[in-house]
Parts: structure tokens; C-alpha cells; sequence
């Protein structure tokens, strides 16, 4: 097996006496799509500071190709490209200059970058608005130029902190159809997200993070079958009926979840559990089946939802 | 090597300005020009007309005062809302840290183009003033290093003191109460021996005095010692010096603090 490419043990960071990330443990290999499942303040962009260098580890072990980041940051940061949360853009400047600037960050000559801007401006659909200014771009414009701007180095490990959150649906399809073609071409990219979604549709392998530690481990379908059973029945009630429902509940379900607006039953057969639903004479007033998500797992690992 | 990263980073800056260069013109290039023009020429001929202590023409005296105050204020301008834009507006610090360049390529690169653009508001200063009269030719262009030295001076501490604050508020506060004042009670418009005893004390130690001294020295060779004190140049030119370097060693650290946390 190769040699993984981002390697951490009981890596920790700390500001003063919080601990954003406790002590956790990953490996990253070649090609493979890793992402950092959890909700606001779990400790996913801390990771990934620490990993692309521009954040001091506090403790613990990290190797980025092999390479300490305390000691050596910048032949790491020579073969990353980082979508950072937030936009960070240089609004002064043209679409292909803000790609011609980080290739001269990166040390290549003129003749190397402009053959590769436009590549990457056809890659992010952005071929028309070359010239123009960066300010009046839509969001998923923007983030779609940030994505290009990390590839001027043709990186070896791509990172990705939260790349759709605060996108349109339709921009954000957009952006996962970009990702998968690199994920196609061989790329190796670490993801961070809250979107359950995003973590289904493009991570091999993942790990859930809450309250700076690493909770659970594997694969979307791997996750979801050893924390959540197969099925999900989704129960709206009422004003007011929803209490005494949830006492009739017990025992219809594997488990249920009981959350603001809605009951969450959990289990391997929806249809026996609506037939029984039924023969107690529970009457909600909107039922919906579905398949255990990641949200599922994460709700079942915390007790809290993802995205509140 | 870092000379080379550092001209990357300033690349960018030049591309940037290429496109802003027309904001600037007003602070750079015409702000002197009406200064030179209702302080030396207007209020000079009052000034002139008077009791005539000054063994100069007003207009000279005040030129010389106006290239080293430009270049404080060009510098200052420079090491502030740029630097505050960069850490928290347009985060532009942020995503270069992530590439092969660090803190310290920003800080140098940063200089190196404020050198490159003080040198030229600066030359342009001196060939405006040679045209009004105010100052000899050859003089004025050897007046250009002290003035850029001055601005650089204030770009690298301001760069300092801004990256120690929270946000954008406190510049203006800056200004108004350190720069204005600097501007005018630094010997720009008076000989600092006009002021109280003590406020002398308090002139000779501020930066703009030096940035002044250094400047008429050189720009107006021969003046004696109602215009210029006898304090030799290399202790103006040292103060700035050690200036320039405390504030690019604080920056290159307190960046590094801020920005990768």
C-alpha cells in the first residue's frame, strides 16, 4: 500500500485552554476523497490549518508527504491547493489575474501560467467572464474561480474547507460536478463539510468530528449501516399531538429520534413499523419514508443535528 | 530565496495598482501641488514680505518640509487600510499564506513596492517643486532617497501598530491624531525652534522631524542654522533606519501571529 499522504496522530491544537481538535488520528492515502464530516466548531478548519500549514500544530504528530509542517511548510504548500471557507479573492483584480498571481506565487514563469489559465477558466465555466472583475461574480462563480486558483499548481492533495456552504442548489450541483471530475482524473482531495449530502455524494472515506474529536470512521455506506438502521420514518404531527404520540411510539421502532418539528423512527422494516403505527391508532399528519443518511449517523453519534 | 518571493508578492501589488493607480493620484500628486501652491507661493509672500527671519524664500523652505511630510503620509496610507484590508476585508493575506510565500514575503514584498512607488510620487514631487521655483534641480533629486526613506519609515511601523488592531476603526484615529499632527508640528511650516521649550523636546524626537531635517539638508544645501538645527544628518538618516527595521522585524512577527494562529 502506498505510503499515505497526510498522516496524523493525536494531533491537537489549542487557543489559550480551548481545545479546537483533541488528539485525533487519520490517515489520507493517494486518490482516495477524505472528508471531515461535522457540524460549526467541531474542529474541521483547525485540521485543516494545520495541514496546509498556516496554523502551528499544538501537539501531537502530523506528516504532510512525509514532510513535518512545523519544521517545513513551504515544499508542502508547493504541492497543495487550498479552497479556503471564505472567499479571499483578490477583488482588485481580473479573473485570469487572480490565476496569474498564485502561479507567480508558486514560481512559474509567465509561458507556463497562461496556457494553464485558460484550462482552468474552461474547467470552471468562467472562459466569458475572463476580463471582468471579481466583484460583481456570483457566489458559486466565485467559489468555482477559488477551486481553479488551487489548481495553477497542478497540486498533489487538493483541500477543500466547506467549498458549497451559503450556495444555491443549483450552484452547488454545479461545483459537485466539477469535484467529481477531479476526483475522476486521480486527484486526491480532503473535503470539509456540514452537508451530509456533500459528504454521500463525493467522499470515499470519512471521518465525523464533534467537539474536536473524531467520533466515527469509514466509508458513507459503511458509517450508515453500522449506526443507523436501513430505514427512516419521518412523522410531522399536529400542533399539540405530537407529546402524546411519542408515548404510543415505543416500541414500533428500533429507535426514534424526537426532534422540534418532527418524530424520526429508525428501522429495518418502515412497512411493519407503519402497520403497527396504525393498529395503535397513531394518526400524524404527514408521514415520509426514506434511507438512513449521514445526518442520521451523526444524530445518532451526538445527540444533535448537523445543521441547525 | 526570499528576494525572489518577495517581487512575486510585489508583482501582484503592481498588477492591483494598475488598476487603482487613479485614486491615488489625488493624494500623490495633486495634494502637493495645492500645498506648494497656497502655503509657498500664497502664504509665502506674506511670510516673505514680513519680518524676514527665514534667510530663504518661504516657498523653498516649505517645499523641502512638504516632500518629507508626503512621504509620511504616502507611507502611512500605505502600511494602514491596505494592511487592515488584507488581514480582515478582502482576506488576500489569507490565501497567499497557503501558497509557497509566508508572512515575511508579504511584509518584504509590501516594501520593496512602496519603495518602488514612494520614489516615484516622490521624484514627481521634486520636479513639481523645481517647476514652482521652490528648489534647485539636482538638489531636489538628491532629496528623494532621505523623503523615501521617511516613508518607508512610516509604512513598515504603521504596518506594525495596524496589525495589532482589532479592525479599521482606530485608523482614522491614527491620522487624526498622530499624522495631522505630526504634519504640522514636525517643522514643515515653522522651524521647530518657533515652538515652546518643551514641545521642542517632544519635536526632536518624533520621526517626521528627522524625515524634514534630512530632507532641507540636503535639498537646500548650505542653509544655516535658522532654518535647519545642527544636529548632523547621519543621526536623522539613523533614526529612520533603525525605524524602518524595528517596524518590518515587528511586522514580519505580529503578522505571522495574526494570520497563522
Amino acid at each position: 500500500m502506498s505510503e499515505p499522504l497526510v498522516e496524523a496522530r493525536r494531533l491537537t491544537k489549542k487557543f489559550g485552554d480551548f481545545v479546537a481538535v483533541d488528539a485525533i488520528d487519520f490517515e489520507i492515502r493517494k486518490g482516495e476523497s477524505f472528508g471531515f464530516l461535522g457540524p460549526n466548531g467541531a474542529g474541521k478548519t483547525s485540521t485543516m490549518k494545520m495541514i496546509t500549514t498556516v496554523s502551528p500544530i499544538t501537539d501531537g504528530y502530523l506528516r504532510v508527504f512525509g514532510i513535518d509542517p512545523t519544521e517545513n511548510g513551504r515544499p508542502i504548500r508547493q504541492r497543495i491547493g487550498v479552497v479556503p471557507q471564505e472567499d479571499n479573492l483578490d477583488l482588485e483584480l481580473t479573473v485570469a489575474e487572480n490565476l496569474y498571481i498564485y502561479g507567480r506565487y508558486h514560481d512559474m514563469s509567465r509561458s507556463e501560467i497562461e496556457p494553464k489559465i485558460e484550462e482552468l477558466l474552461e474547467f470552471a465555466q468562467l472562459t466569458e467572464r475572463r476580463d471582468s472583475k471579481v466583484e460583481p461574480l456570483s457566489g458559486g462563480m466565485k467559489r468555482r474561480l477559488i477551486i481553479a486558483r488551487a489548481l495553477i499548481n497542478e497540486p498533489d492533495l487538493i483541500i477543500l474547507d466547506e467549498p458549497t456552504t451559503g450556495l444555491d442548489p443549483q450552484a452547488r450541483h454545479l461545483l459537485w460536478d466539477r469535484l467529481y471530475r477531479l476526483k475522476r482524473e486521480g486527484a486526491t482531495l480532503i473535503i470539509t463539510t456540514h452537508y451530509m449530502d456533500e459528504a454521500e455524494q463525493l467522499c470515499d472515506r470519512l471521518v465525523v468530528m464533534d467537539n474536536g474529536r473524531i467520533v466515527a470512521e469509514g466509508s458513507p455506506r459503511q458509517l450508515i449501516s453500522e449506526h443507523a438502521p436501513r430505514e427512516v420514518v419521518e412523522l410531522r404531527f399536529q400542533d399539540g399531538q405530537k407529546d402524546e404520540a411519542v408515548h404510543k411510539l415505543d416500541g414500533v421502532a428500533n429507535r426514534s429520534e424526537v426532534l422540534a418539528d418532527r418524530v424520526l423512527l429508525y428501522t429495518d422494516d418502515a412497512d411493519e413499523t407503519q402497520r403497527q403505527m396504525h393498529t395503535r391508532g397513531i394518526e400524524p399528519e404527514q408521514v415520509l419514508v426514506r434511507r438512513s443518511t449521514l445526518e442520521d449517523v451523526f444524530l445518532r453519534l451526538t445527540g444533535r443535528r448537523l445543521v441547525d | 530565496m526570499t528576494l525572489s518571493r518577495s517581487l512575486r508578492y510585489a508583482e501582484s501589488e503592481v498588477i492591483a495598482y494598475r488598476r487603482t493607480w487613479r485614486g491615488t493620484v489625488i493624494t500623490s500628486f495633486v495634494n502637493p501641488i495645492l500645498f506648494l501652491a497656497a502655503m509657498g507661493a500664497g502664504l509665502g509672500a506674506l511670510v516673505d514680505d514680513g519680518s524676514g527671519e527665514l534667510a530663504i524664500p518661504y516657498l523653498a523652505f516649505v517645499a523641502s518640509g512638504l516632500m518629507a511630510a508626503t512621504a509620511m503620509q504616502n507611507g502611512a496610507g500605505d502600511g494602514s487600510f491596505p494592511v487592515m484590508a488584507g488581514i480582515l476585508w478582502r482576506k488576500n493575506f489569507h490565501g497567499t499564506i497557503t501558497t509557497p510565500l509566508g508572512p515575511e514575503d508579504i511584509v518584504w514584498g509590501r516594501l520593496l513596492w512602496g519603495l518602488a512607488r514612494l520614489t516615484f510620487v516622490l521624484a514627481v514631487f521634486a520636479v513639481i517643486a523645481v517647476l514652482f521655483g521652490a528648489l534647485d534641480l539636482v538638489p531636489a533629486l538628491l532629496a528623494v532617497p532621505p523623503s523615501v526613506l521617511t516613508g518607508v519609515a512610516f509604512t513598515s511601523c504603521i504596518t506594525a501598530w495596524t496589525l495589532t488592531q482589532e479592525d479599521g476603526r482606530s485608523l482614522s484615529t491614527l491620522f487624526r491624531f498622530l499624522i495631522v499632527p505630526l504634519f504640522l508640528f514636525s517643522g514643515t511650516f515653522f522651524p521647530i525652534s518657533q515652538l515652546p521649550g518643551l514641545l521642542q523636546q517632544v519635536a526632536y524626537a518624533t520621526p517626521l522631524f528627522h524625515g524634514v531635517e534630512a530632507v532641507r539638508k540636503i535639498a537646500l544645501p548650505g542653509v544655516g542654522e535658522s532654518i535647519v538645527t545642527s544636529i548632523p544628518l547621519a543621526v536623522h538618516i539613523g533614526y529612520l533606519v533603525v525605524m524602518a527595521a524595528v517596524g518590518v522585524f515587528l511586522s514580519i512577527r505580529l503578522l505571522d501571529k495574526r494570520i497563522r494562529p
